[in-house]
């Protein structure tokens, strides 16, 4: 998708205004927020199962090369072919490839972020190829033609009115005077008009949660056991991940899955955890008869080697966003790109470069709920404030902005002048806000006086009136 | 033995906005035993330079103010968020310096928020403060989420003659202040602030309070603007019984 997080300040305020997608992001603390709570509190060992997939995550990433090349050993040994693409455009150009060389019409495709990230439907599409996204969210929002608005709720900004109006308008050929509205017979709907599609296309594209170097293996979840049928009904099954998802051994893998579900939804497990080691063998009952593994980088070797390698621990369970006080204002689709909330707000940056990104990591609050609910413990307000960092070495936006922090840095490192200023301008303050103790109007601060009042300084600074008590005058 | 230097890191929103709140953590501080100094080489704690990612001017007040409490004892800040930016980030704005580094963790062992050294490092045998009515407390996100500070404000609230605390629904959560943020997306700051104030409301308490000068002034905004009684004040007001001020954003003149 065409990034477009540099209108971020007018997507946000329009998604506020948005009383439909304000109703949908209102379930979120009763929802995903309460569940994973709930999850969590029944399981003591969670903080320490924390530090453990951390540590797994980087004694990975310390050895990354090393992890992959033994995937690839392994995988190659299990059957299956392995694809290195550097970017989006090498990744896209070799899946379709792989669709060509089987005359593929129709995909079938798994729930998959990175495929998000590289515009793979919109390729393959531009190539004649017809596309079906099978997890429902996916579903619905490709229907809609709109992308995800969170990694694992897609269509988390949608509401069961929605839902209805849109398979009513999509799915023609069922009777008009259907009975939905309720979410099963929605899910239902969705199932059998899937189910032929299972059946009927030629390749299955997933993700993968985690490659397994000691197996060969991709691991999916998923609660609707679509990347089942994705992966094992087509005669060809291509996974597309980044390099960052591989993990050395299956029990480690484990471990990673305990923190994801419950991180995620707030379940133990998720109902579907499907392991996928090559193609079809002689006595296998089904499977593909071709198994192709895309491992695309992106930009993921040049944040390893840089100070936003702790972003690569991301097992991408949506906890950060869930429990992000901005993402929960605004939803995803504001951010403006595929990785919305804190995670993106440092992923989005490290892929897209930080001149077009700057709002991203520095519409943040730094209340820190993100990094306290992070199954793999992401310092996500560090790497938000190290891009500010950047950001300002670039030089602020506006001359205003210039001046007023140079104005601002040069009084606080001079403490005699600070006290100076302090003096006069609260004075000032003092005696125009005497009357009623607050502004509602002043020349500056308007974004905060837009929608509340500045309450006004009592007169006098702390230090002035100090000074005068240590020499016995009475406040 | 003669009482201990508490330096007083009176920050510089209490400084400019609201001074009674500094002299209600001088009361209190000497109530807990120490004798209170208030250094002049201290300004600001630099987290509006460090939050918008100008780290060479946080770096200098972060020695600057290291240097002005070189002779106390302890350093009491009335604010979980710039004794965080004291305690926490101070050493990671000189990592990589070995003397500066050595400097800044003796600096961060001696820096407490004010109600964690009331209850945790100065324990005081009493509060001196009363208030006669029910309060609610907001618990904002630096002191909670960087110093764990949770149970000490309610342990102390817990001893003030005549208060009655009624928590609100996400007191933990943020609301929406974030320095600069409020004022650079105002939009998103004043739907945070909103719910916040909504959950605030529903305790039916008379005053809001919590240990940030800075959430309090958005949290007061946000109150005044829309004509609600809530009233907010510093938690060091309530527990040093300095009430006389009015109210954060109410003036003497109007408010009853």
């Amino acid at each position: 998708m065409k990034p477009d997080t540099a209108h971020f300040r007018e997507s946000a305020a329009a998604a506020i205004a948005d009383p439909r997608l304000q109703s949908a992001l209102a379930k979120l603390p009763g929802g995903l927020v309460a569940q994973r709570r709930a999850a969590v509190s029944a399981l003591p060992e969670f903080e320490a199962l924390r530090d453990e997939a951390r540590a797994i995550r980087d004694a990975t990433l310390a050895n990354l090369a090393t992890h992959l090349e033994a995937f690839e050993a392994k995988a190659t040994a299990m059957g299956s072919r392995v694809h290195w693409a550097t970017d989006a455009d090498e990744a896209r150009r070799t899946i379709s490839e792989i669709c060509s060389r089987a005359n593929a019409r129709l995909v079938i495709k798994g729930k998959s972020m990175v495929t998000e990230e590289i515009g793979l439907n919109a390729h393959l599409e531009s190539s004649g190829l017809d596309i079906i996204e099978s997890d429902l969210g996916e579903y619905i929002i490709q229907k809609r033609g709109e992308s995800p608005s969170h990694i694992i709720a897609p269509a988390i900004h949608l509401t069961e009115a929605d839902v209805d109006a849109d398979f009513r308008a999509y799915h023609t050929h069922l009777d008009q005077n259907r009975e939905l509205g309720t979410p099963e017979r929605l899910v239902a709907e969705a199932r059998a008009v899937l189910r032929e599609k299972f059946l009927s296309a030629d390749v299955g594209i997933t993700g993968a949660n985690f490659l397994i170097s000691e197996t060969g293996s991709s691991i999916i979840v998923t609660n609707e056991g679509n990347g089942d049928l994705t992966q094992i009904l087509p005669r060809i099954h291509i996974v597309v991940a980044t390099i960052d998802k591989v993990v050395p051994t299956l029990n480690e893998a484990m471990t990673l899955l305990r923190v994801l579900a419950r991180s995620a939804t707030g379940q133990d497990m998720t109902a579907y955890t499907t392991l996928a080691t090559g193609p079809r063998r002689t006595d296998d009952l089904d499977g593909p008869t071709e198994c192709h593994i895309v491992l695309v980088d992106n930009g993921r070797t040049e944040m390893l080697a840089s100070d936003m390698r702790e972003a690569l621990r991301c097992i991408r369970c949506g906890a950060c966003m869930n429990h992000c006080p901005v993402y929960n204002a605004i939803g995803g689709h504001a951010y403006g790109w595929v990785y919305p909330g804190p995670i993106g707000a440092v992923l989005t940056p490290a892929l897209l470069g930080i001149t077009e990104t700057s709002h991203l990591p520095n519409a943040s609050t730094f209340c820190g709920s993100c990094e306290s609910v992070c199954p793999v413990k992401i310092p996500l307000v560090s790497l938000m404030r190290t891009w500010r960092e950047r950001a300002h070495d670039q030089g602020p936006r506006t001359l205003t902005a210039r001046i007023l922090s140079k104005l601002w840095s040069a009084a606080a490192t001079r403490p005699a002048l600070y006290h100076l200023i302090a003096c006069f301008a609260v004075a000032i303050g003092g005696a125009l806000g005497r009357a009623n103790g607050r502004f509602r109007a002043l020349p500056l601060a308007r974004g905060w006086l837009k929608h509340r009042d500045l309450p006004a300084p009592q007169g006098r600074t702390f230090q002035q009136l100090w000074k005068e008590t240590e020499r016995g005058v009475p406040r | 033995m003669p009482a201990p230097r508490a330096g007083l890191f009176v920050t510089c929103l209490v400084d400019l906005m609201r001074p009674s709140i500094g002299f209600a953590a001088a009361r209190l501080i000497e109530a807990a035993g120490c004798t209170v100094v208030v250094p002049d080489r201290q300004t600001c704690c630099g987290q509006p330079a460090y939050n918008s990612g100008d780290r060479a001017t946080a770096k200098s007040l972060a020695l600057q103010t290291i240097r002005a409490f070189a002779d106390c004892e302890y350093v009491v800040a009335p604010s979980g968020s710039c004794a965080a930016m004291l305690k926490v980030h101070y050493p990671c704005l000189v990592s990589g310096e070995p003397d500066l580094e050595a400097e800044a963790d003796a600096f961060a062992a001696k820096v407490h928020e004010l109600c964690t050294f009331l209850t945790d490092i100065r324990p005081i045998a009493s509060v001196p403060g009363r208030y006669d009515g029910r309060v609610t407390y907001h618990d904002a996100c630096s002191g909670l989420r960087e110093l764990g500070i949770k149970s000490a404000p309610r342990r102390l609230l817990a001893a003030v003659e005549g208060l009655e605390l009624t928590e609100m629904p996400e007191s933990e959560a943020c609301c929406g202040f974030g320095g600069l943020f409020a004022e650079k997306y105002a939009d998103i700051s004043n739907a945070i602030v909103t719910r916040k104030t909504d959950n605030a409301a529903t305790a039916e308490a008379s005053l809001l309070l919590a240990g940030d000068l800075g959430c309090l002034m958005n949290m007061a905004g946000k109150l005044t603007r829309t004509g609600h009684p809530l009233a907010c004040r510093h938690i060091a007001e309530v527990l040093a019984g300095e009430l006389t001020d009015p109210p954060i954003g109410h003036s003497a003149v109007s408010t009853p």
